[in-house]
């Protein structure tokens, strides 16, 4: 079909790896540009996790003898719900302004506009857990500059935008979307979520570092998962919209 | 030469149902290049929706769809880069600016020396000296010349458009009209639709109108511009 | 098919969906007589926990009919996501339906029966909490189901959850398990921790036998009912569509 047109000459064609690589960059470094315009997402993403740790602070400070208890669950409840503020709009706002069409007509692959959402959506989560950790430490004391903690909250952090970025796009089109979003993931993320307070539970106790290898082992294959699931559902997903 | 022998659009036997509901039965039409085809049809004929499965958007339940030897039912990601649509939604960033929607595209569809070509496309178009405000401070005719520019940026040679004349001033549409021409002249395939039967005659090489998800022809080819 | 011209009699469902009746009605007799009389009594156990272990083989019967529900709608789902045919996403759709209530009948139960043995409703073990994040998946599956108009769109989505979701629960169980386990493992006995447990004499062998099998025929039989209904369902709007045309 080339040889009706010039559009060999305008575009590049195919370019493997590398091109698929620039996509998903195109589109991370879109949504980032967007957002820091609009400030949909991070803000409320951070101001609610900054709120939640006041609350919690206020529910068990007095009830608790030792914030270690509950600090481990406190940071993974925050990050679960925090999260899921900013994931429904990954896809909600593409659809609300009828961009995601723009973006399905271009030749990239599914995957590949799936993982520049999945960059993106990364980097608000630090922005959030970045927020949060100090914000915990000062309230209740607790100092999760762990390396083992550290690298739950990476791997828990990686295995969540995962799978929440595939179920914003299942939800996008969906009547209730925002309130069903959180439904969808908070059970699929049970693993992640009981594993991460494991490890935390774990460090903070002091138990040593070989019990928290079977709970980061379990995230480890969770996140494996999860990717391998979206790279092979993803085109299902938008092969019509 | 060949090219009116092969088509570079080819629906064949195209049926889709929405549930139950059969918008679109038996279509069947071809385009070819250095044509323009108009779509006639009232709200809810299911010329959106013909538009969209050529379009690679989605997909017919049954019959093919063919551009140039490629058909769409098989045909990897890849095939997009031959297509370029100008939809209902602008399908633009407003928080972006005119510039930076051009080059995000530029990017995804690979386009070599995109400065270039976005420079081109936005002096062309008459919207260099907005280059660099966010779209959302574009009226309703700039916004619609950027979404052309958007749907050119990679220089397709199929170009589907869905009632470009909606929202168009006077002079928009004198500038629509050229720039169909000019792509007709440039042997792309063009399929547009329309409310407007004047337009659709005025624009196209060949008229045809969905009626209830089936096709008619209504004109024959005619000799518009020669 | 002339759909309208079919009488209900006619139905080729009709023959076996009796015998489907027939068939779960009288296992489910025998299971009442085999649970509640036929047993013998726990060796080990007295008083009110003597009483409550006959709980047990409700217990398990739910938890194959939960179970089933669930393979059901894996296998759905895959059927779907390969065929493209609603009839598959028909089958996972009343398997999450029926596997749901019998999921709920499972924790309920295994809640009742907890009280005099461990005397708490509830405890955070590996197999209470996998069961109970396993019916949260499946009600939001329903719930994701009804927020979607286009039926071929609302398999499509599904089916992606349905096997997203079948993939988490074993991590959800492994992870629930590196918290210590009070859980009594009836078959093997390995857990030493185990509180509840209780040895299982000959006539319990055959009474759980006909658990498993008299709830296995009572959840395909309504697991049938269910299919043909959604079947009949689709029927009716597709003669809704062509009417309206």
């Amino acid at each position: 079909m080339a040889e009706h047109s010039e559009a060999g000459r305008v575009t590049r064609k195919g370019g493997g790896l590398a091109a698929y690589l620039r996509g998903v960059w195109a589109v991370a470094e879109k949504d980032v540009r967007t957002e820091f315009r609009a400030k949909e997402v991070v803000g409320t993403m951070a101001a609610f996790s900054v709120l939640a740790a006041v609350v919690f602070g206020l529910a068990f400070d007095l009830r608790v003898p030792r914030p270690e208890l509950v600090v481990p669950g406190i940071l993974w409840v925050i990050i679960l719900f925090g999260g899921v503020l900013g994931l429904h709009r990954s896809f909600g706002s593409e659809l609300d302004r009828g961009t995601l069409t723009g973006l399905l007509l271009a030749p990239v692959e599914r995957s590949a506009i799936y993982l520049g959402k999945v960059a993106a959506n990364l980097l608000y989560f630090l922005i959030m857990e970045a927020l949060l950790v100090p914000v915990l430490l000062i309230l209740f004391d607790v100092n999760l500059l762990k390396p083992l903690v550290l690298l739950a909250l990476a791997l828990g952090t990686v295995g969540y935008v995962g799978a929440g970025t595939l179920f914003a796009a299942l939800t996008a089109q969906n009547r209730a979307r925002e309130t069903l979003l959180p439904v969808l993931l908070l059970p699929v993320l049970a693993p992640l979520f009981i594993s991460g307070v494991g490890v935390t539970a774990v460090v903070l106790d002091g138990r040593g570092n070989a019990e928290a290898w079977p709970w980061l082992g379990i995230m480890g294959l969770y996140d494996a998962l999860v990717y391998a699931i979206a790279f092979l559902l993803v085109d299902v997903i938008w092969e019509r919209t | 030469m060949t090219k009116r022998a092969a088509p570079l659009i080819r629906c064949e036997q195209v049926e889709k149902r929405f549930g139950h509901k059969r918008v679109l039965r038996d279509v069947s039409f071809s385009v070819a290049a250095g044509e323009v085809l108009s779509l006639l049809g009232a709200n809810g004929s299911g010329k959106t929706t013909l538009l969209r499965i050529i379009a690679s958007l989605d997909r017919p339940d049954k019959g093919e769809v063919w551009l140039g030897p490629v058909p769409l039912s098989t045909a990897a990601n890849e095939i997009r880069r031959y297509i370029g649509v100008v939809a209902h939604t602008p399908l633009l960033y407003d928080r972006l600016t005119g510039a930076e929607n051009l080059q995000f595209f530029a990017r995804l569809y690979d386009v070599k020396e995109p400065q270039r070509r976005i420079e081109l496309l936005l002096q062309t178009l008459d919207l260099w000296r907005w280059r660099d405000s966010a779209v959302r401070t574009y009226s309703r005719g700039m916004s619609q010349r950027l979404a052309i520019a958007r749907a050119l940026l990679h220089d397709p040679p199929v170009v589907l458009l869905d009632e470009p004349d909606t929202g168009l001033d006077r002079e928009s549409l004198k500038q629509m009209t050229g720039l169909i021409r000019q792509l007709r002249k440039r042997n792309r395939a063009l399929l547009l639709t329309t409310h407007s039967m004047e337009r659709a005659v005025a624009w196209a090489d060949r008229v045809v109108e969905l009626r209830a998800g089936r096709l008619h022809q209504l004109e024959g080819p005619n000799r518009i511009g020669k | 098919m002339n759909a309208a011209a079919r009488t209900a009699g006619a139905d080729r469902w009709f023959a076996p969906l009796l015998i489907f009746d027939i068939l779960a009605a009288l296992a489910m007799v025998g299971v009442m007589w085999t649970a509640l009389l036929y047993a013998g009594d726990a060796i080990n156990l007295a008083g009110v926990e003597q009483v409550a272990q006959r709980i047990f083989y409700f217990h398990i019967g739910s938890n194959i009919a939960a179970l089933l529900g669930f393979l059901g709608s894996v296998v759905g789902s895959v059927g779907f996501l390969f065929s493209r045919r609603l009839v598959w996403d028909r089958w996972a759709v009343a398997s999450v339906e029926i596997g749901t209530v019998f999921g709920i009948l499972v924790l309920l139960s295994g809640a009742i029966w907890a009280k005099p043995a461990w005397n708490t409703y509830w405890i955070w073990d590996p197999r209470l909490t996998t069961a109970t994040i396993t019916v949260l998946i499946y009600i939001a599956y329903m719930l994701l189901r009804n927020g979607f108009d286009d039926p071929e769109t609302r398999a499509r989505f599904a089916s992606v959850y349905a096997l997203f979701a079948f993939l988490s629960v074993p991590l959800t169980y492994y992870s629930a398990r590196l918290f210590r386990s009070i859980h009594p493992i009836v078959f093997d006995g390995a857990n030493e921790e185990a509180q509840g447990g209780f040895g299982i004499g000959p006539t319990m062998g055959q009474t759980l036998t006909v658990a498993m099998i008299g709830f296995a025929l009572l959840f395909l039989a309504i697991l049938f009912h269910r299919v043909r209904q959604l079947e009949l369902e689709a029927r009716i709007e597709a003669l809704r569509e062509n009417y309206d045309e």
